[in-house]
């Protein structure tokens, strides 16, 4: 019985999300603190290194870490801010049983009770449905350790096939581009390598909100003469001092790569050696992107045929040059196919795996790279390997002492088990690090299914719109009471230290994970006494792999600022760039730079189709969505710091005053979006510096200002990723605020 | 250590992104704790992403010192200007209003103007501000002058702002683009008469593409 026991109101007045300031202790001047913590931001994929100021077992506050070389002390308001997120009046400090009879819909239990309650409801699941009936959710915020353990607990603790994490929402799209064209997934360069490039190519990428730090990397490439080109539907902070901007219409990026392989072809600006010895399949290419001349490049994608010449010419003649990309061209129905036509405009430049000529997805989560390398994932084990390779499968079962016959076979992605949900074939649910009543779209229907379940145990830190759902909730830790790995989006694993003990009842995650399998009399296989037992573990379950990291020790990250994988042996270095002559190849083995057995890289042909849901006279809007820099994904943390929420409160409708005058919309009129799934009614924002046909709408808010109550679910075929950054929409002016405005704070 | 001669701040507008991380470090200082002394302006969002940190540019003669009918408002030896004195300030906001940057604030909970002075605690131990420690962008930044000469060769630090007819000259520069001629002063009246030539590129762009769809 997974549905919310009493209404929002009640829940959101105990469980928050409520803001916190700085008070008491916080404020006080001249504290000295008892020790500073090196360590990492718990936000994004750059992974800051910050240093945590605790005094009496709290977070009090920060101090730059200058000396850690991606960041130097930089920071963003999220990272400043971070520390707010302890002592958190929300904070959960104890296990809930949902029970409607309580004030807010939910008593305290005591911790082992509830670890019984959860064995107990799995075993009666599996026993009445099959070991699939019950399904894992994890997270890419999660340490690389649990999510190893996560992954490791699904298939050998539970059994079953259905396991996938909240990564299906980021950067899949990627991964899967580059397993078809390199072999791999991972960025292929260090990002110090932005600063040696002559061009730099940003797709999709809101790089100074998501990814702020890297900006600097960015423009100081400019300062040294580089040309920057920027593709987005927006004139976001980054594209304001662009060189070149060109401002794609949603969901037309593989278009606009074709067309510019097109005339890469057209002019010969191709480096013909590169092509012909270190990869395959440039011929189909070629064909394919006849079609695509520059005026038919200019009809489909929006942008001055003009623009699309100067950036075939300038991409075409660089001697250096980086190309980045990020949700924008990968959170589509073709995102695959978007990244691969990225990709393509890279082999046939021949400008990669040499210093300052690079690619890279910007991975969106915390540990975005690390948590999709070791399980997690429905199709996939430790080490990058694969669930349904033979060789494979025995590798993984010889570490955790098991017979490869008992190894699941593949599940399904995240949003296909909400299907399966509905089918009646996953009944159970345990969900840690994922908030997809927020962050999944069309979520009405998330609501519906979670409803379906016989139990639904969620392991968080804060009472999450999700967790709102659970029968179960376990006190879950913070980023700062624990330690463990992570792997930044440039591939480089840095280590999370501990710096104050989980309060209450609360528990490390890998510990509640452990107590389950033994509350479940499975505990073989999940006795660690700590982090650093279960990365030994995974170092030799990751050893020969792809994504392999049996050289790295945490000795050797904290001595060298980190260690890029792959790292096949303790006296190995790390590599921080990917396909260089002789570098770490465990599958061409010496055939040439790239991860297929020939050492070839691969051209794909990345046909375009257009968005699955385009405009129509009935809806003639195109809706885009994505980040603010004061917000982070689902808002769990950042809508419980005071500060971060008062930066910008609310989410706000971005749009162009020729699109706002003929709907008489003025800057802070309330506007109802109206979609096919759902509706949403926000104030708008009249901006010049957006597509005049497209309005945008940041994602990080749950309820009635969720636009995810509206985006579609049409998924990538191969990635399975959702089509948030285009849906059709039409536009309402409102003469007032909608109900669920009333009664509110900002950020609930 | 405390090296005023080598070390100095500046200023690069270019560079903004808008994050408001300065704000917020600012407020993390050990000495106004919870109260940040600098913030962030839009220039005009309905029309750009351009944004502007604003700290205090520790002018040579500060207006603010001037126009203080208490004499709360000091420069230390170093040049920098204090936030007033607890027992001098009357708290008559004179300085606020007549500060030709917009840097002070009136704490009505304290009844002091408080302002930026360039992290003293800090920079006396030897470390950055606050706010150009943390600066994601470089848009603030702390150092010797000679390092972002090297680093950012296509701007040049200026310190003069002509307002009408008062010249401000000030400890804090600003990074202004160069130009045919080396920028001598900034001239703040005609610059709020500009308008933003590389933005209206784009945005007409974008609004051609609009009107050739509706006119197929």
């Amino acid at each position: 019985m997974a549905s919310q026991p009493v209404l929002d109101l009640p829940i959101i007045e105990k469980f928050g999300p409520h803001r916190n300031y700085s008070n008491g202790l916080l404020l006080e001047s001249g504290v000295e603190p008892d020790k500073l913590v090196k360590t990492h931001c718990c936000f994004c994929g750059m992974q800051c290194g910050i240093q945590l100021k605790v005094k009496d077992d709290q977070v009090i506050g920060f101090e730059p870490w200058e000396e850690f070389p991606f960041n130097q002390g930089m920071l963003c308001p999220k990272g400043v801010k971070r520390y707010l997120q302890g002592a958190h009046p929300d904070r959960l400090l104890k296990a809930y049983q949902r029970d409607p009879d309580a004030p807010a819909g939910f008593r305290v239990l005591a911790y082992e009770d509830a670890i019984q309650r959860v064995a107990e409801e799995i075993q009666k699941v599996q026993t009445t449905y099959g070991p699939d009936s019950f399904a894992v959710f994890g997270g890419a915020s999660l340490t690389t350790e649990k999510a190893y353990l996560l992954g490791k607990f699904a298939r050998m603790g539970l059994k079953t096939s259905n396991i996938d994490y909240n990564g299906r929402l980021c950067m899949v799209s990627a991964a899967a581009a580059n397993k078809k064209a390199f072999g791999i997934d991972r960025a292929a360069n260090p990002w110090a390598d932005i600063l040696k490039a002559e061009v730099i190519w940003i797709a999709g990428a809101n790089i100074a909100e998501c990814f702020p730090i890297l900006t600097n990397y960015i423009w100081q490439a400019r300062e040294n003469g580089a040309k920057i080109i920027v593709v987005d539907p927006r004139i976001t902070p980054i594209a304001r001092t662009c060189d070149l901007f060109l401002p794609v219409k949603p969901g037309r990026d593989i278009a606009l790569f074709n067309g510019i392989l097109h005339l890469m072809i057209e002019k010969d600006w191709l480096d013909h050696d590169f092509i012909a010895n270190h990869t395959v399949g440039f011929a189909a290419v070629a064909e394919h992107v006849k079609e695509w001349t520059p005026r038919r490049t200019a009809e489909v994608t929006g942008i001055a045929e003009g623009s699309i010449r100067k950036a075939a010419q300038w991409w075409g003649t660089a001697k250096s040059s980086f190309l980045m990309h990020a949700r924008g061209i990968e959170h589509h129905t073709h995102g695959v196919q978007n990244c691969l036509g990225a990709i393509n405009i890279v082999l046939a430049s021949g400008r990669i795996g040499r210093e300052g000529c690079g690619y890279a997805t910007i991975t969106g989560q915390g540990n975005g790279q690390g948590g999709r390398e070791h399980g997690q994932k429905c199709d996939q084990l430790p080490g990058g390997r694969d669930i349904e390779n033979p060789e494979h499968r025995v590798h993984a079962a010889k570490v955790w002492g098991i017979s490869p016959d008992e190894l699941p076979r593949a599940g399904v992605d995240v949003y296909e088990m909400f299907q399966r949900i509905e089918r009646g074939e996953i009944r159970g649910l345990l969900n840690i690090c994922f908030n997809p009543v927020v962050s999944l779209p069309h979520n009405a229907y998330i609501k519906w299914m979670l409803e379906r379940l016989k139990f639904f145990v969620t392991i968080d830190f804060f009472m999450s719109e999700t967790a709102r759902y659970a029968d179960i909730v376990l006190p879950g830790s913070l980023h700062e009471e624990d330690e463990g790995i992570v792997t930044t989006a440039e591939g480089r694993v840095v280590k999370i230290n501990a710096a104050v003990s989980c309060p209450g009842d609360a528990r490390q995650d890998w510990r509640i994970i452990q107590d389950i399998a033994r509350a479940l009399g499975r505990e073989k296989g999940f006795t660690f006494a700590n982090p650093r037992e279960i990365f030994e573990e995974l170092r030799v379950a990751s050893a020969g792999g792809i994504a392999d990291y049996s050289g790295i020790t945490y000795e050797k990250i904290e001595k060298e600022m980190g260690v890029f994988w792959p790292c096949p042996s303790e006296d190995h270095p790390g590599t921080p760039r990917l396909f260089e002559p002789g570098s770490s190849n465990p599958i061409a083995k010496g055939n040439g730079p790239f991860y297929f057995p020939d050492g070839k890289a691969r051209f794909n042909v990345a046909p375009y189709t257009p968005p699955a849901e385009d405009v129509d006279d009935e809806f003639p809007v195109i809706l885009t969505t994505g980040r603010v820099v004061s917000q982070y994904l689902s808002g769990t943390q950042t809508r419980r710091i005071g500060p971060l929420v008062d930066q910008y409160p609310e989410p706000l409708i971005e749009m162009h005053p020729q699109l706002a005058d003929r709907h008489y919309i003025k800057d802070g009129d309330w506007v109802r979006i109206e979609g096919r799934r759902g509706i949403c009614t926000l104030r708008a924002k009249i901006v010049t510096t957006i597509r005049p046909d497209t309005i945008f709408v940041p994602y990080h808010w749950g309820g009635g200002k969720s636009i995810n109550q509206v985006t579609i679910a049409a998924q990538d075929p191969i990635s399975k990723i959702p089509e948030y950054k285009v849906c059709a929409v039409r536009i309402l002016r409102q003469y007032g605020p909608p109900a669920n405005a009333t009664g509110l704070e900002p950020q609930q | 250590m405390y090296l005023p001669n080598q070390n100095e701040f500046f200023i690069d507008p270019a560079r903004c992104i808008g994050c408001e991380a300065c704000v917020q470090a600012c407020s993390e200082c050990d000495t106004h704790k919870g109260h940040a002394m600098i913030h962030l302006e839009h220039v005009d969002r309905g029309q750009s992403t351009q944004t502007v940190p604003v700290v205090c540019m520790h002018c040579e003669s500060p207006t603010c010192a001037e126009v203080c009918p208490a004499d709360a408002i000091k420069k230390t030896d170093d040049g920098v200007v204090q936030s007033a004195r607890k027992p001098r300030c009357v708290a008559c906001n004179n300085c606020v209003l007549a500060c030709p940057f917009g840097v002070p604030k009136m704490i009505t909970d304290f009844e002091l103007m408080m302002k930026c002075d360039l992290c003293y605690d800090r920079t006396s131990a030897g470390k950055k501000p606050m706010c150009a420690s943390v600066c994601p962008s470089g848009a603030l930044y702390f150092g010797p002058r000679a390092q972002i000469e090297q680093l950012r060769p296509r701007s040049t630090p200026v310190n003069k702002f002509q307002f009408g007819r008062q010249t401000v000259a000030t400890k804090v520069h600003m990074m202004a683009p160069k130009g045919p001629a080396k920028a001598q002063y900034v001239d703040v009246t005609d610059a709020m008469n500009e308008t933003g030539r590389g933005q209206r590129i784009s945005l007409d762009i974008l609004s051609t593409m609009y009107v050739s769809e509706e006119q197929p």
